[in-house]
C-alpha cells in the first residue's frame, strides 16, 4: 500500500541557541525539545511523559524556563533559547552544575537538566530565593531519586557561590 | 558518625564519579543515543482484558510503504519471566490476551509516523473472556482460570510457621486483629523505557543497548527468545534515568525490539509512551493483608499471624518472590517467638506485578508497624520503648534461618528520638498536629542468586597498565545510585591511591565481568566486596614490586596516598606509577579478578522459599514523621521526617544520605497519594498527572542519620542504604495522622477522600452512640 505523502508545511526558523544564531527549517507542528534533540542534537533536554508533566525538558526562551515539549519550534523565532549544554562556560559548570554535582542534587541525572534550567531561571531573577520561592520555582519538575532534599540544597548552594 | 578512618572518603563523602556528565547534559541515556537511520518501533497492544485471539492480521501494516518489518506472536514461541519454574509469558500474546495493553504485534518502519499508521492497519479479533480485576472476583469459585495450570488462579500459596503460635497468642494479655490495604503503585522512574538493537547480518551480532538493571537476565532472555547463541550478543548499558525495580525483570518491549531488529536486519529504537511505562508496570502489587498481634502488658510481642494477598496482574513476573518475601520479613526486624504467615499471589486481567523498592516487604511491614502502634497506645505504652522491648541480638538466626550478623536498630531508635525530640513533644501536640513513629529492614543482596549457575556472587576486574590508570571493569549497573562510585571507592581506599585515578567501566558485556545485576540492594555488599578483594590481589603484586625495589620484605610495605614506603618511614618511598612500572616489567599489563560468593549457611532455610529473605546483612531503619491534618479538607501535610538507617559503614555518607532521603521520600509518595487506577482494565493513572508522585512543594525536610553497625562481611563493613528505610514512611505516617486526630487509617494511600471518610464515619458512630446513651 502507498503511504500518503504527508502534509508537512516546512518553515524557516532563526533562532540564538546556546548564545549562537541559527537557521533551520523546521514544521510547523515540530515541537521545541524534537527540534532540539533531532535537529540541533542537543540530548541533554530530555523526555519523560506525554506532555507538560514532569519538567524534564524545561530550557530557558528568553531566560523564562519553558516545557520544550508543549511548545512549538516556530515559536522560538527571533528568541533566544538557552539548554544544559549552554550552560557550561569554556568548559567550566555553572554554579548550578558545580552544585548539583558536589551535592548529589543529582543521582540518576535524568531529570537534572530541566532541574538545572529551572533553578537557573530562579536563581536569575531571584539571587536569593528562599526554601518555599525554590519550592515554587521548581514544582512543575519531577525528581523520582533525591527527594528534593539535595536539590534545594544544591540551589542554594549554588545562590552562594560567586556566578 | 563514627567511621572506619581508614576510609579518606568518608570524611564528608564524595560526589558521583559521573555525576559531571549528569549535570552538563552530557550523559547519554538510552533515547539519547546515536540512531541516526534506525528504523522506529511501535508496539500493538491489546484492547481488551481477557480474550482468545481469533485473528491476527498484519498483512495490510506489513504492506505498508516505509514499513520494514512487522511481528507477531507467531515470530517467537518461547516464553520469557524471571524464575525458571514460572516463565509463563511471551514477549509478544500467543493464542490469548490477559490484559489491557499487553503486546500483540510490533511494527519497525522507517518513521515514528509510518510505524503508528501501521499499527492502525492491524486486524485483530478476539472471543472475549471473563475478566479479573481485583483479587476477591479472581479467586471466586468458577471463574475462568487465566493459566490452566493454575487453579483458583493462584499463582503461588504460601503457609509458614515458625514457633507456636497458639502457644503466643495463650500467653499474650492483649490480642488484637486488623485488616489494611494497600494500593498498588509504580516505580516512575523518570527516564521511559527505551531499548535500541542492532542486528547485524554480516556478522550474525546483536547489540542491545537498554534501560535494564539486569543486563545478564536480559542476555540471557535475549538468547532464549530469538534462538541465538550468548556469544553473539551484546549487552551495553547507557546511562540509566532510574529503576527503583522498573527494570529488574528483563521487559516485553526489550525482547520485541530486539525480534524486530532481528526481522528487519537492521537497527531498531523503540521508545516507551509514559502510558505504556505504567502497562509495562512491573511495580508493587495491590495488597490485602489480616494481621493478629499478642502482647504481653509489658510490650513484648508473644505471636504473629499474617495473612496477605497481592494482586499480581496476568503473568507471574516476580511474584512468587514478592509473596515469599512478604513472608520472610516478618522476621529479622524483632524477636518475636512464633509467626505464623499465609501468602495468596493472584492472577488478574491487570498488567504484571514486580519487583518495587522494599520488594514485597513494604506492605506487610506497614501493617504491622501499624497494629504494633495501635496495641501499644491501648496497653499505655510508648512506641519507642514497644520496640526496645522487642530487640533482637546479633550475631543471630531467626526462626526462618536468616543470618543476622549486625544490628544497628537500637542506636536507629535513639537517635530518631531524640533528633525528633519525641519524648518532650509526644502528647503535647498542637490540634491537628502529630507524631508518629515506625522500624523497618531490608536485605543487602538475595544471598542466593535467581539464576544458579555455581560461579561466584559478585565478580570484578581490575586492571593496571603502562599508564599507571587503575581500571576497574564491573557488570554491576550504575542506575543512579552510584554503584560505579562505590566501586571505584573500594578500590581506591584499599590500593591507597586517589580517586581521580580510577576509571570504572560498567556494564559492556564485550569486556566486564558477568553480573547478576541492580536488585536486592546486592551491588554495594557483593560488588563491593569483589572489588576489594580484586583491588587487594593487585595490591599484593605492586608491593611485591615495590619491596624489591625497595629493598625490603613486602609485609613492610604501605601504599598511602599514592607513595609506597617501607613501614612508616618517608626516606624510602616510591610514587605509584613508578611501582606500576616495576611490577609490568616481564609480567605485562596486569589484570586481576577479585570475586565474592555468600557461604551456603547464609542462603536461607531448607523450607519450601526458604532462600528467599536471605542475605548476609539486614540494613535497620527507624524513622518519625510529623503531619499536620487539615480538619476542613482532611489534607495530610508532612512537615518533617527524621530517619536513621543502619547501613554498616557508610563507604560514601553523601550517597548513602542521598539514598535514605530518596527512598524515605518514595515511602511517602506511596503512603500520601500514589495509586495506580483501572476502569475495567483500562489504566486511569496512566500519566504523571494522574500518578501523584508528589513535588517538592509537597516534599518535606527529610534528616538522614547514619548508624554503622560494622557488619563482619560487608565491605568495609557496609550493608546496604537504598531500600531499608522506605518501608517504614507508610506507617509512622499513618500512626502520625493517629496522633494527630485520632483516627486510624487501614488503606493507603492516605487520600483526603479516606481521610475524610474516616472522620464522616467516626462523627456517624459518636452519634450513634450519643442517641443509644440517651436512649437507655
Amino acid at each position: 500500500m502507498k503511504a500518503e505523502t504527508p502534509p508537512l508545511k516546512k518553515r524557516l526558523l532563526r533562532l540564538k541557541l546556546n548564545g549562537r544564531w541559527r537557521e533551520d527549517a523546521v514544521a510547523e507542528n515540530q515541537l521545541l525539545v524534537d527540534y532540539l534533540r533531532d535537529v540541533a542534537r542537543l540530548t541533554g533536554v530530555k523526555t519523560g511523559c506525554d506532555g507538560g508533566e514532569c519538567g524534564a525538558c524545561m530550557v530557558l526562551v528568553d531566560g523564562e524556563a519553558a516545557p520544550s515539549c508543549i511548545t512549538l519550534a516556530v515559536r522560538c523565532e527571533g528568541r533566544s533559547v538557552e539548554t544544559i549544554e549552554g550552560l557550561a562556560q569554556q568548559g567550566r559548570p555553572s554554579r548550578l552544575q558545580r552544585a548539583f554535582h558536589e551535592k548529589l542534587g543529582t543521582q540518576c541525572g535524568f531529570c537534572t537538566p530541566g532541574m538545572i534550567m529551572a533553578s537557573e531561571a530562579l536563581l536569575r531573577r531571584n539571587p536569593n530565593p528562599s526554601d518555599d520561592e525554590i519550592r515554587t520555582a521548581l514544582a512543575g519538575n519531577l525528581c523520582r531519586c533525591t527527594g528534593y532534599v539535595k536539590i534545594i540544597e544544591s540551589v542554594k548552594a549554588a545562590a552562594g557561590m560567586a556566578p | 558518625m563514627t567511621g572506619d578512618p581508614r576510609i579518606h572518603a568518608k570524611r564528608q563523602g564524595v560526589p558521583l564519579i559521573d555525576g559531571i556528565d549528569k549535570v552538563t547534559g552530557r550523559a547519554r541515556y538510552t533515547a539519547d543515543l546515536d540512531h541516526a537511520g534506525a528504523l522506529i518501533g511501535r508496539i500493538f497492544r491489546s484492547p481488551v482484558s481477557h480474550g482468545e485471539i481469533l485473528r491476527l492480521d498484519v498483512s495490510q501494516a506489513r504492506a505498508l510503504e516505509g514499513v520494514v518489518a512487522v511481528v507477531t506472536g507467531e515470530d517467537c514461541p518461547h516464553t520469557y519471566g524471571v524464575l525458571p519454574v514460572a516463565m509463563n509469558e511471551y514477549p509478544l500474546a500467543r493464542e490469548r490476551v490477559r490484559y489491557r495493553g499487553e503486546p500483540v504485534a510490533a511494527v519497525a518502519a522507517i518513521d515514528a509516523e509510518t510505524a503508528e499508521r501501521a499499527l492502525g492497519l492491524i486486524i485483530f479479533e478476539v472471543r472475549a473472556l471473563p475478566a479479573y480485576y481485583t483479587s476477591e472476583d479472581a479467586r471466586a469459585p468458577g471463574a475462568q482460570l487465566l493459566h490452566d495450570n493454575k487453579a483458583g488462579n493462584l499463582e503461588r500459596e504460601v503457609h509458614h510457621e515458625f514457633g507456636d503460635v497458639r502457644q503466643g497468642f495463650a500467653a499474650a494479655d492483649l490480642v488484637r486483629e486488623e485488616k489494611f490495604s494497600c494500593a498498588e503503585v509504580n516505580h516512575a522512574q523518570i527516564e521511559p523505557h527505551a531499548s535500541l538493537a542492532d542486528y547485524d547480518p554480516l556478522t550474525g551480532r546483536l547489540t542491545v543497548q537498554t534501560v535494564s538493571q539486569v543486563g545478564y537476565y536480559l542476555h540471557l532472555m535475549l538468547a532464549r527468545c530469538l534462538d541465538m547463541d550468548t556469544a553473539r550478543i551484546r549487552m551495553v548499558k547507557p546511562f540509566i534515568g532510574g529503576g527503583f525495580g522498573a527494570r529488574v525483570e528483563v521487559l516485553n518491549f526489550e525482547i520485541i525490539t530486539a525480534l524486530l531488529a532481528h526481522a528487519a536486519v537492521g537497527k531498531v529504537m523503540m521508545q516507551l509512551s509514559r502510558e505504556e511505562n505504567f502497562l509495562t508496570h512491573r511495580a508493587r502489587p495491590q495488597t490485602d493483608m489480616k494481621l493478629k498481634l499478642g502482647m504481653k502488658r509489658d510490650g513484648r510481642i508473644t505471636a504473629c499471624e499474617c495473612e496477605v494477598v497481592q494482586r499480581g496482574g496476568a503473568y507471574a513476573g516476580y511474584g512468587i518472590v514478592t509473596i515469599l518475601y512478604a513472608g520472610a520479613l516478618l522476621h529479622g526486624l524483632y524477636d518475636i517467638p512464633a509467626i505464623k504467615y499465609d501468602g495468596y499471589r493472584v492472577y488478574a486481567n491487570l498488567p504484571p506485578c514486580g519487583a518495587m523498592r522494599g520488594h514485597g516487604s513494604v506492605t506487610a511491614r506497614h501493617g504491622f508497624e501499624c497494629l504494633l502502634d495501635r496495641m501499644s497506645r491501648e496497653l499505655g505504652l510508648d512506641p519507642f520503648a514497644v520496640r526496645r522491648t522487642n530487640l533482637l541480638r546479633a550475631p543471630t538466626r531467626t526462626m526462618n534461618d536468616l543470618t543476622v550478623n549486625s544490628y544497628g536498630l537500637e542506636e536507629c531508635l535513639s537517635k530518631v528520638e531524640q533528633a525528633s525530640r519525641w519524648r518532650e513533644r509526644i502528647g503535647k501536640m498542637p490540634p491537628g498536629k502529630g507524631l508518629g513513629m515506625a522500624c523497618s529492614h531490608y536485605v543487602s543482596g538475595a544471598a542466593k542468586p535467581i539464576h544458579w549457575t555455581g560461579e561466584p556472587h559478585a565478580a570484578v576486574n581490575v586492571r593496571v597498565d603502562f599508564d599507571g590508570g587503575v581500571t576497574a571493569l564491573t557488570g554491576a549497573a550504575d542506575i543512579g545510585q552510584g554503584s560505579s562510585t562505590m566501586v571505584a571507592i573500594a578500590v581506591a581506599e584499599t590500593l591507597g591511591i586517589s580517586l581521580d585515578r580510577i576509571r570504572v567501566v560498567a556494564g559492556d558485556s564485550a569486556v566486564t565481568p558477568k553480573d547478576n545485576g541492580a536488585y536486592s540492594s546486592r551491588i554495594t555488599f557483593m560488588v563491593g566486596n569483589a572489588a576489594i578483594d580484586a583491588a587487594r590481589k593487585l595490591k599484593a603484586i605492586l608491593v611485591e614490586a615495590a619491596a624489591h625495589k625497595l629493598e625490603a620484605a613486602p609485609e613492610d610495605i604501605e601504599c598511602v596516598a599514592e607513595e609506597f614506603h617501607v613501614g612508616s618511614g618517608k626516606q624510602s618511598s616510591l610514587p605509584f606509577a613508578e611501582v606500576v612500572k616495576a611490577a609490568l616489567v616481564d609480567r605485562g599489563p596486569i589484570t586481576v579478578l577479585g570475586t565474592f560468593t555468600c557461604p551456603p549457611e547464609a542462603q536461607g532455610g531448607k523450607h519450601r522459599g526458604g532462600a528467599v529473605g536471605s542475605t548476609m546483612g539486614f540494613s535497620y531503619a527507624a524513622q518519625v514523621v510529623e503531619v499536620s491534618v487539615d480538619a476542613a479538607t482532611a489534607v495530610v501535610t508532612v512537615d518533617k521526617v527524621w530517619t536513621a538507617l543502619d547501613c554498616g559503614c557508610a563507604i560514601n555518607p553523601l550517597a548513602v544520605e542521598g539514598q535514605i532521603q530518596g527512598s524515605v521520600w518514595m515511602g511517602m509518595g506511596q503512603a500520601l497519594s500514589e495509586e495506580t487506577h483501572y476502569l475495567e482494565g483500562l489504566p486511569a493513572h496512566a500519566g504523571l498527572l494522574e500518578y501523584r508522585v508528589p513535588t517538592i512543594a509537597e516534599s518535606p525536610q527529610i534528616e538522614a542519620y547514619i548508624v554503622e553497625s560494622h557488619d563482619p562481611y560487608g565491605p568495609f563493613g557496609a550493608k546496604e542504604a537504598s531500600e531499608g528505610a522506605l518501608a517504614g514512611f507508610p506507617p509512622a505516617l499513618v500512626n502520625a495522622v493517629a496522633n494527630a486526630i485520632g483516627v486510624d487509617m487501614d488503606e493507603l494511600p492516605v487520600t483526603p477522600d479516606r481521610v475524610m471518610a474516616a472522620l464522616v464515619e467516626r462523627r456517624r458512630k459518636s452519634r450513634v452512640a450519643t442517641a443509644r446513651k440517651a436512649a437507655s
